[in-house]
């Protein structure tokens, strides 16, 4: 069976369901905002939101009450600040209670490889001489090495209902090639149930060095042609990063107003992303 | 501060990276006295060497200078905790006496006046890379006598202010002043510590920077500054959906 190529919106219609864990992963490169953005649009509720980094786009979920739980490892705007709405959600419930599970990115990435490996539980050597450990729980552990004796931390593995990714380019048959820094998308998409990805571009074939990221189409559920799916991150190859949107969004995501007016008029008043593209003066 | 961070990253050194100050440190040492320092950010890039500082640690440039761009987990797993890295650089929102970092809440954790953004890759960076330097500016909010929150273990070999250095000092490992900048004084330190500071029988000065130090970090700040001012234009199709 290979994937079937849909628009995101029947993408999100038949695999995202209020109540469920998926994840958007991307680390700063490949970060599928089309595709948050289009669950705000079809106003998905109660979501556990899984991401090592929550970025600006779980910033916009939570801020728009997309979420009733966070799974994350570090939640700020790379090199400018606070994620004023994801802040406003843990500090003071608005628009509602955000309970979070808090790990580092070494733990996240192991939850994912245990996840994505069908086991339980994965190992580390962390979280030493931290407060994580009693502060989360239900989601940190230990376990003594059998041979060694060492005690380990142990973490439950993270498996998604959906995990929602985004990438340079898909083939007909659903095959989906990732390059550049592809941060624990490997792993978040093995450990899924159900696989949805964007892409910048199908073509008739990916032409795909050997040893190369290629998710195999019959993993993946449905797949969508998004131009520009990863913006403000980027695709490299394709466009850079909006540094000056980030930089932006700071003042954009202080307030609750601010915050609230921009995601009507540029998220909930467009009706696709290349609408939200040329509504934000990213595109032509 | 961070001219006197760059100073001790010795050349060869394998290096992980954190955005901001460290980010710069490094750089600097890069482009003057340790040129074959091995850089690598927690994104998965292996021996980059950017041309403008990122903004984020997974920015374009990390990739494409990069000698090889490695999937995030073995990042933590092939490199760090294999025990591949000899220098980590931390920073946080709070640091007490022995070295410890907070960078996750200040207040209580359920219900915190401020939330930081959380751990990242400190916890095991401070506790599986050979060294580590702490670089943060001084206050007495930011160098407290009790954390709100434990992040990192942190033991640090340095910490780097904007007024000084402290080292370790006995088994405690307790933070001592080492050095001040030209013109500080221990009482200025001790104004923007939040303990009783001690400090080692000399105290040294920090060389001032070097005009050669000071010209490739202005002009590394200045691309970057240029680089991260660009606003990005996609192209669509025209041809519609296929």
């Amino acid at each position: 069976m290979s994937a079937t190529l849909t628009s995101l919106h029947n993408a999100i219609a038949e695999h995202v369901h209020d109540g469920m864990t998926v994840a958007l992963e991307g680390f700063t490169h490949l970060i599928p905002f089309a595709a948050g953005h289009e669950i705000i649009r079809q106003r998905r509720r109660d979501l556990t939101l899984v991401r090592m980094t929550p970025d600006l786009i779980y910033d916009q979920m939570i801020g728009m009450g997309c979420a009733k739980g966070l799974t994350f490892s570090w939640g700020g705007n790379p090199g400018v600040g606070s994620l004023h709405r994801v802040r406003d959600a843990i500090e003071n419930a608005w628009p509602h209670a955000l309970a979070i599970d808090e790990h580092s990115h070494a733990g996240m990435a192991v939850r994912y490889s245990a996840g994505a490996s069908g086991l339980p539980f994965g190992v580390l050597r962390g979280y030493t001489e931290t407060d994580l450990p009693a502060a989360n729980p239900a989601h940190i552990s230990q376990v003594t090495c059998p041979f060694t004796g060492e005690v380990l931390t142990a973490l439950p593995a993270l498996t998604p209902d959906v995990t929602l990714l985004h990438a340079q380019a898909a083939d007909r048959e659903g095959n989906v090639l990732l390059r550049g820094i592809v941060g624990a998308s490997r792993e978040a998409a093995m450990a899924a149930d159900t696989l949805v990805i964007t892409v910048e571009r199908v073509v008739d074939s990916l032409d795909a060095p050997m040893n190369a990221f290629v998710i195999p189409g019959w993993q993946v559920a449905a797949i969508a042609e998004v131009p520009g799916g990863a913006y403000p991150s980027y695709a490299l190859g394709h466009y850079a990063r909006d540094n000056a949107f980030y930089l932006a969004w700071d003042d954009i995501a202080r307030s609750r107003d601010s915050f609230l007016a921009w995601m009507e008029h540029h998220v909930l008043g467009t009706a696709d992303h290349a609408g939200f593209l040329r509504s934000v003066g990213a595109a032509e | 501060m961070t001219i006197a961070a760059a100073r001790r990253l010795t050349n060869g050194a394998v290096c992980f990276v954190g955005i901001g100050l460290p980010s710069a440190a490094c750089n600097l040492a890069r482009l003057t006295h340790a040129p074959d320092l091995v850089l690598i950010y927690e994104s998965g890039t292996v021996g980059t060497r950017p041309n403008v500082l990122p903004l984020s640690i997974g920015d374009g440039e990390l990739a494409e200078t990069a000698h090889s761009v490695i999937p995030l987990p073995e990042i933590f797993t092939h490199y760090l905790q294999r025990g591949r890295v000899d220098v980590g650089f931390l920073g946080a929102a709070q640091v007490d006496r022995f070295g410890k970092l907070n960078s996750t809440v200040i207040g209580a954790y359920a219900r915190p006046t401020v939330r930081l953004p959380g751990s990242g890759g400190a916890p095991e960076i401070a506790s599986q890379a050979r060294e580590v330097f702490v670089v943060m500016k001084q206050t007495t909010r930011t160098f407290v006598s009790s954390l709100d929150f434990t992040t990192s273990a942190g033991r640090p070999s340095a910490i780097i202010t904007d007024l000084g250095v402290f080292r370790p000092n006995g088994e405690a490992r307790e933070m001592v002043l080492a050095e001040l900048y030209d013109g500080v004084t221990p009482a200025q330190v001790q104004a923007a510590c939040g303990w009783p500071l001690r400090t080692v029988a000399t105290i040294a000065t920090v060389s001032p920077p070097a005009n050669e130090e000071l010209r490739v970090l202005r002009d590394l700040h200045q691309r970057t500054k240029a680089a991260h001012a660009t606003r990005v234009r996609i192209t669509l199709p025209t041809s519609g959906v296929r």
